[in-house]
């Protein structure tokens, strides 16, 4: 596995802190339990996702919505278990 | 960003500061609406809206700044709707109005439909519209960049601010004309609130620092049922359906509160009940500090078809399927009423002046127009209105000003950088996490929805030593670069001022009124429910340096017409 750009990883981490609690309180559950053992290319496919209005972030993580890329669509498997 | 808006419309050179992402601002959970006297479903006027206010606010909000809140109510709903706010449309193309709690027309005779909505993200569409005009007219963001310290001259004067870049750690002077805050409120002080993480009252915390007094902080928004630990709401249509609560012995306690109404007696009735539940020892966990609500008796199609998302949230925020198990439970903090003084031009006033240069507006401010308790769908309002008359201020004050920026007054950036290190150089401290849980677990325990005269006497000195607690948090993490637990340290510094200036207002207060509700205030024809207007007609101003309180008078008359006479608040 390559090391991800640590300077990148401690952006993404303040960039998960959303507008809206209940996304604060499943991505805070997702970096104790699981963002470590994520690859580079899992780590790219949630940075794309953090990209989403919350609004539309908290539809897909309630599985109101889904999201067509398939790596992006695993991310957000996780957020669902979490 | 209203308030930008109008700044750089007129022309002038305007930076936004920003700690996240503008449009991932905490406005973006607001839901059901905003209010404007629009008339578009049926005959209103702003006269029934300011009503409405000053009985909801318990009288003790300002009059004259509500008669300018509701007057100017269908302005800035129309203008936001010409940049592009997606507003809920009637088939004639006016926007739709859908009723809501407290709106009534002909003063307080029958419900009304005020509230403006843009489906179930009126929050969230009205940050966008804003932050696209925004960059139409040229505002500067900073984002990712969190203000430190307000900075003042000699004379009082704001200069602007200290702030820091979360990319680099680096610390930058913004010196302005006129700064204005517009940085939320502060709900993370107790440990059960529906607000986001963000929401640490910085704003609150500089003031405070910088020697300004915050206003009527004794009077926070709770909602009865929130998940105990998370603070997510579960609606009160639970009980509508059939919920019932219960104690750690699983008594329906209710029963003996409100023999008639039981579960579905109305809001603070039920905040009490639950409180004095948890006080007298038959709270349920192992902090006995939540009740549970039962929904295991109810049909669980019912549940998946009455009330969509409920197990899902129970599943997911209190690990519990409810159909299975009751939900852990726990009134919870939703929104500020007080906060930093300023009168209805959004300029700050300290003494019955104008703090020169320094404005607020939105959740941070206290205009007042919401006095002890807000009337749903009034603070996207107050951030419109307030927003927009605190850039008119802005624009005619920066017109008098000398061309050029007077000399930088050094003292309070010294302060300011002095506090970062030795954030910095801390040793043998006090870990972050641990100096905010005790200061939740206080404000919650203390200070909550329904409160009692020897619980707040203790939280005084409770919250006193979590202050110590404060003074010396340590963060092993030194590294420059979106260092976050730097971040929250410095957070934690702005909620400490926030809970001290609650706790110790709402200790001093000795009636109930509005949000602020006593166990030790009497029911008497003198006093009504608790509210002692001979004495306690009046606002709180607390001040940092030495806890100091001053009180200073209502503002009972409004602008153009006729006060609104005291009266029993009843619904
Ligand atoms: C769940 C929920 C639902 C609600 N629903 C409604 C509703 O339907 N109708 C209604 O009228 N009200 C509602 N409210 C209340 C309303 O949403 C808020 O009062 C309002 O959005 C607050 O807006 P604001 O602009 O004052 O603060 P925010 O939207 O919180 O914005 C504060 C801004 O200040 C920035 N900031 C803070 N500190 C700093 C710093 N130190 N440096 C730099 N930037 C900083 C932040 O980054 C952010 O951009 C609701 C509240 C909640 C919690």
């Amino acid at each position: 596995m390559t090391a991800y750009d640590p300077i990148e990883l401690k952006r993404i981490r303040w960039r998960s802190r959303r507008g809206l609690l209940e996304l604060d309180l499943v991505l805070e559950r997702f970096f104790a339990q699981r963002f470590d053992a994520l690859s580079p290319a899992e780590i790219d496919a949630y940075k794309r996702i953090l990209d989403l209005p919350d609004t539309d972030f908290l539809d897909v993580v309630n599985g109101k919505a889904d999201l067509d890329d398939p790596e992006e669509a695993a991310i957000i498997e996780i957020l669902r278990s979490v | 960003m209203r308030a930008a808006l109008q700044l750089s419309e007129a022309g002038l050179k305007t930076a936004v500061l920003s700690k996240v992402f503008p449009t991932r601002s905490h406005t973006v959970a607001a839901q059901g609406g905003v209010s404007a006297s629009l008339g578009n479903s049926e005959e209103d006027h702003w006269t029934w809206h300011m009503y409405d206010t000053v009985k909801g606010s318990d009288w003790l909000g300002d009059q004259d700044a509500i008669e300018f809140m509701c007057r100017e109510a269908p302005k800035v709903v129309t203008e936001l709707e010409h940049y592009g706010m997606p507003f809920d449309r009637n088939a004639d193309g006016t926007i739709y109005q859908r009723p809501f709690g407290g709106h009534m027309s002909n003063f307080g005779e029958k419900p009304v439909r005020r509230a403006c909505a843009a489906a179930d993200r009126t929050g969230h569409a009205m940050l966008h519209a804003l932050y696209q005009r925004n960059v139409r007219a040229n505002t500067h963001f900073f984002v990712e960049w969190m203000a430190l310290d307000l900075i003042r001259d000699a004379d009082g004067n704001v200069q602007g601010v200290i702030a820091m870049e979360m990319e680099t750690s680096e610390i930058v002077v913004f010196q302005a004309k006129a700064t204005l805050f517009a940085t939320g409120g502060a709900g993370r002080i107790y440990a059960s609130s529906t607000n986001a993480f963000i929401n640490t009252g910085d704003g609150l915390g500089m003031a405070a620092r910088a020697g300004i007094p915050l206003e009527d902080m004794e009077f926070w928004q709770f909602h009865p049922t929130g998940v105990a630990g998370a603070g997510v709401l579960i609606t009160e249509g639970v009980r509508g359906e059939g919920g019932i609560l219960r104690n750690s012995a699983g008594e329906r306690f209710m029963e003996r509160y409100a023999p008639n109404a039981k579960d579905l007696a109305s809001r603070d009735v039920v905040s009490r009940a639950m409180v004095t539940e948890i006080n007298e020892g038959r709270g349920c966990g192992p902090n006995k500090d939540h009740v549970l609500l039962d929904i295991t008796h109810l049909d669980p199609d019912v549940i998946m078809s009455k009330l969509p998302g409920i197990r899902e949230i129970s599943i997911k925020f209190a690990g519990v399927d409810p159909i299975k198990a009751p939900i852990p439970v726990v009134p919870t903090c939703h929104y500020q009423m007080g906060g930093i003084p300023t009168n209805y031009h959004g300029e700050v006033v300290v003494d019955g002046k104008p703090v020169h240069g320094f404005y607020a507006a939105g959740e941070c401010a206290c205009a007042s127009v919401h006095g002890a308790n807000r009337l749903g769908t009034n603070s996207l309002l107050d951030l419109l209105v307030f927003g927009k008359s605190s850039a008119n201020s802005m624009i005619d004050f920066i017109k008098q000003q000398p061309l050029e920026l007077p000399q930088l007054a050094t003292a309070d950036v010294e302060r300011s950088v002095a506090r970062v290190e030795r954030l910095n150089k801390q040793t043998n401290g006090v870990a972050v996490n641990d100096a905010r849980t005790a200061m939740q677990r206080t404000m919650q325990a203390h200070c909550g929805v329904f409160r009692f005269k020897d619980m707040l006497a203790e939280g005084v000195e409770k919250i006193l030593e979590v202050e110590k607690m404060v003074q010396k948090t340590e963060i092993s993490d030194k590294s420059s670069v979106f260092n976050m637990a730097r971040i929250e340290a410095l957070e934690l510094e702005n909620l400490i001022e926030v809970a001290k200036a609650t706790m110790i207002s709402a200790n001093a207060r000795t009636e109930s009124r509005g949000a602020h509700v006593r166990d030790d205030a009497p029911d008497t024809p003198e006093t009504p429910n608790g509210r002692d207007d001979a004495n306690w007609l009046k606002h709180t101003l607390w001040s940092r340096e030495g806890n100091r309180l001053e009180y200073k008078p209502v503002n009972l008359q409004p602008l153009t017409v006729d006060t609104i006479a005291l009266k029993t608040r009843s619904y």
